[in-house]
């Protein structure tokens, strides 16, 4: 059998590239970590010492402000030195050229790479060419995965519902285009949430997802209905264009997340959202800025996850 | 040697302790024994302040070759620690170097006025410039014999003496 590349031979984290195929004490671990690491964020001295000297590179092939600050404080307030690269490419972008890329920054020793990049695969790409001593972290590629978002959502639904084993989770969208959405769904299922839902248009959920262990729903007020958590998705205003979909103003008619369709759930379901919110198109502002939504928090908690994350991989391997 | 009585031990800190450690001052346990050890340190000595505890997983010198531990819990000052008398609260005293983290997390939360260290028992071996301000007992054990201090279902502490073989 082959070894799960993102583990070393002890079994222990070496790369965060997917949730896929972790095993679920490995998904514990971090959680329980971050929760520890929670506090530090809220002190005076929003710093721990346990990276001090390392190098974390922020490696963005692909433009995402948010993430990759996420990924800078979550290094910082472990305090190690951390230097962002935002890599203009296109789609013709060589294998080659990014292999060189890496190298050349691995030279200047670095130890851990955080990478974004348009083309799935492309982090594990960069963690094959690396010395085991090097330590990647995914954070975001393609349409493939996206683990930190993952984790920090189910490290929300823990927070607020507890455990996982009696949960129904409704993930609502642009399910087709979303590494989010497969993230969670690995992550859910290896938490072992016995009812994971995906709520969309069908030209927007990809075929045979059934597979993951989802039940596919067209329509927000069956897909809706009892579920504890609502985790929605953000819908790319490149996909307005094409024939995927009409236009902005019809897939908030039929899925925008609007007080009267979060009726349905269970009365204390917590709404979710990755950001950055698109108000009225996926989501309206009643429910974002509503009681139910834990969408602040779930920035929050990113910076605790992501700490953990990193503190895991430069201690172990 | 026979392992000592962890109840004894205690009742020799809290006479140790009673009279030196006063109404302004607040106990930090470090975790797990030292919290423990704090709680009925907390009950004997009837302080007012609440207790604090610390983990300190992520000061610990060793990080780089034995990673982060498993069951790292977070560290709770429910008081200012600003220009606070503390007394540190640890189970087992051994190289120091446990200590030397916890005095860093505290650290990190602000400039206490002082901070004196109890421990309920002290095995010597020490690798940094660190000593006790109360003890409840000293202990002479092998290098590689391993301390840890227990609580029972009712609340009782008692001391397991483990012997390990080769390196910890």
């Amino acid at each position: 059998m082959q070894r799960n590349p993102q583990l070393n031979e002890h079994g222990e984290l070496q790369h965060l590239l997917s949730i896929e195929g972790l095993p679920q004490e490995v998904v514990r671990h971090i959680l329980d970590t971050a929760r520890s690491f929670l506090s530090v964020s809220e002190r005076e001295i929003k710093k721990v010492p346990l990276l001090r000297g390392k190098s974390v590179f922020n490696l963005f092939f692909e433009p995402s402000t948010r993430t990759r600050t996420t990924f800078e404080i979550a290094a910082k307030r472990l305090s190690a030195d951390v230097v962002n690269l935002n890599i203009a490419t296109s789609s013709q972008t060589k294998g080659e050229s990014l292999i060189d890329t890496v190298a050349n920054l691995a030279a200047m020793h670095a130890d851990m790479f955080v990478v974004r990049h348009a083309s799935s695969g492309a982090p594990y790409l960069i963690a094959r060419h690396l010395n085991p001593e090097i330590h990647v972290v995914n954070a975001g590629d393609g349409r493939h995965a996206h683990p930190t978002q993952a984790l920090l959502d189910v490290f929300t639904i823990r927070h607020y519902k507890g455990e996982f084993s009696n949960l129904k989770v409704a993930i609502v969208g642009d399910i087709l285009h979303s590494r989010v959405a497969r993230s969670e769904i690995h992550a859910l299922t290896t938490l072992g949430v016995p009812e994971v839902r995906v709520v969309g248009p069908r030209t927007l959920i990809p075929a045979q997802v059934e597979k993951l262990g989802v039940r596919v729903f067209h329509d927000m007020a069956a897909g809706l209905k009892d579920v504890d958590v609502v985790m929605m998705l953000r819908l790319q205003n490149e996909r307005m264009n094409g024939a995927l979909l009409p236009s902005a103003q019809e897939f908030f008619k039929s899925y925008g997340l609007t007080e009267e369709r979060l009726a349905v759930a269970a009365k204390d379901a917590i709404v979710m959202h990755p950001g950055p919110l698109n108000r009225g198109v996926e989501i309206d502002s009643a429910v974002a800025d509503g009681s139910q939504s834990v969408i602040l928090p779930q920035v929050t908690f990113g910076i605790a996850v992501r700490m953990a994350v990193m503190a895991i991989l430069a201690g172990g391997g | 040697m026979p392992v000592p009585e962890a109840e004894a031990l205690l009742a020799r800190l809290v006479l140790s302790m009673r009279g030196q450690v006063g109404a302004e001052a607040a106990l930090v346990g470090i975790h797990s024994g030292g919290v423990w050890v704090a709680e009925r340190l907390h009950d004997a000595l009837e302080l007012t302040l609440p207790i604090g505890t610390v983990d300190v997983s992520f000061y610990r010198d060793d990080y780089g070759r034995r990673g982060l531990k498993a069951d790292v819990r977070p560290s709770t000052l429910p008081f200012e620690v600003e220009g606070r008398e503390l007394v540190l609260i640890d189970d087992v005293l051994y190289t120091g170097r446990t200590i030397r983290a916890a005095l860093n997390v505290l650290f990190d939360y602000g400039r206490p006025a002082r901070v004196r260290l109890a421990t309920l028992v002290d095995r010597g071996g020490r690798e940094l410039p660190i000593a006790a301000d109360f003890v409840g007992g000293e202990l002479s054990v092998e290098v590689s014999d391993v301390v840890v201090l227990e609580r029972g279902l009712d609340g009782r502490l008692s001391l397991a003496i483990t012997r390990s073989d080769g390196a910890a």
